[in-house]
């Protein structure tokens, strides 16, 4: 072959090479947005409440995607405790409620409060989910088995086998102050939640 | 022969000018008119009103902003990749305050679509934002603005008869903020 058209061979190869490179760069910060699997508006609330303001929290035991479990009881007369339940990861208003709680740390600390985040999601799951929004600084646990124990146990567990978008605010007692079971397409307003840690004794 | 060589010039021709065109660059589909529709509330901050030059009460309008020049931020609070580019943002604010050509000329603003004036200071408190940042609790300004993802960048200019020109929009981070002001500075022509 001749060396003239080796070397047309060659930039030509380079620049395809270049090419397809300019493309993977410019992909890199739309990857994340193309994980989240987009859901369809669904049914507001599918469950049945079977706890009650004023009543006590069931106690629970779940795995931490940190490692090492995680019992509702360990915070009894320490700390207030606010769930959050999300639906499931990588669901679009799910991968945004706990980034933003992760950045309100000194909103939870101000009422001595502990968060803790809870999917119906097994622990592989919620690692890779949880990695992509930065260091969590409260626990993220796994009900993944016996599927939706914990979720059930707080009336919430919905027939698709995901849980509803929840919070409850549990004081240093272990009573329920506060149970806000959300419209799973939205996201519940940081402000209601500040309106009733502002009510509990730190 | 000469076919094979002008094909093969052509394609690095057309390599050249793909990777030569700023991969940050976007067609604006939001048109000024949209832009100068937005009302927002005078910030209670007196630096906040200072920056921008504002005086009164009540509601303001982006043409009343003293500047040649407005960047604004569409963002959430919730919204990660918005959090990952606070502090890159936070450079392109001190970039243009550090350029005495361009200090005063460009200001900067951010909204925050879908949250509450809580959610806003979270945000603004956590990551230390310079520049005033606005609630759009409702998401009427998301909607005006064609419901773009987060973390969006408008280029708005601010026309010497009041009317305003967006001339670059970005979505997502911009990685660079030097190289990002570099391409705002030639785009609006300032």
């Amino acid at each position: 072959m001749p060396k003239r058209r080796i070397c047309y061979r060659g930039l030509f190869t380079g620049a395809i090479a270049l090419l397809c490179l300019a493309s993977v760069t410019y992909g890199v910060s739309d990857t994340l947005k193309d994980n989240v699997y987009q859901v369809e508006q669904l049914k507001p609330i599918d469950s049945m409440p079977k706890l009650k303001v004023g009543g006590k929290a069931p106690d629970f035991t779940l795995p931490a995607v940190a490692g090492g479990k995680v019992s509702l009881s360990q915070y009894r007369g320490r700390k207030n405790v606010v769930i959050s339940f999300v639906p499931a990861a990588w669901t679009p208003v799910c991968s945004e409620q706990w980034p933003g709680y992760n950045i309100a740390k000194p909103i939870f600390d101000q009422y001595n409060a502990q968060l803790i985040g809870i999917t119906v999601d097994n622990i592989p799951t919620l690692y890779a989910w949880t990695n992509q929004m930065g260091q969590l600084w409260f626990p993220a646990l796994s009900d993944f088995w016996p599927h939706g124990a914990v979720a059930d146990k707080y009336g919430i567990l919905r027939s698709d086998g995901t849980s509803e978008r929840a919070l409850f605010v549990i004081d240093k007692k272990g009573i329920i102050r506060y149970i806000d079971i959300h419209d799973i397409n939205k996201r519940p307003p940081l402000d209601d939640l500040v309106k009733e840690l502002e009510k509990l004794t730190k | 022969m000469l076919k094979t060589k002008v094909i093969f010039f052509a394609v690095l021709v057309f390599c050249l000018t793909v990777l030569s065109t700023p991969v940050a660059a976007e067609q604006s589909t939001i048109r000024g008119d949209v832009i100068a529709s937005i009302t927002l509330p005078f910030p209670q901050d007196q630096n906040a009103k200072n920056y921008l030059g504002l005086t009164g009460e009540g509601s303001f309008t982006i043409s009343q902003i003293k500047a040649q020049v407005v960047i604004i931020e569409i963002f959430n609070m919730y919204c990660n990749n918005c959090q990952r580019e606070a502090p890159r943002v936070n450079e392109l604010y001190q970039a243009v305050n550090k350029d005495q050509n361009l200090k005063g000329k460009i200001k900067m603003i951010g909204i925050g679509v879908g949250n509450t004036p809580l959610e806003v200071e979270v945000f603004k408190k956590n990551y230390t934002i310079p520049f005033p940042l606005f609630p759009d609790e409702d998401y009427t300004i998301h909607k005006a603005t064609g419901e773009v993802r987060t973390p969006y960048f408008i280029g708005i200019k601010i026309n010497a008869d009041g009317s305003l020109g967006v001339f670059h929009t970005k979505e997502g981070g911009f990685q660079n903020p030097t190289q990002f002001l570099k391409q705002l500075v030639a785009a609006s022509g300032l």
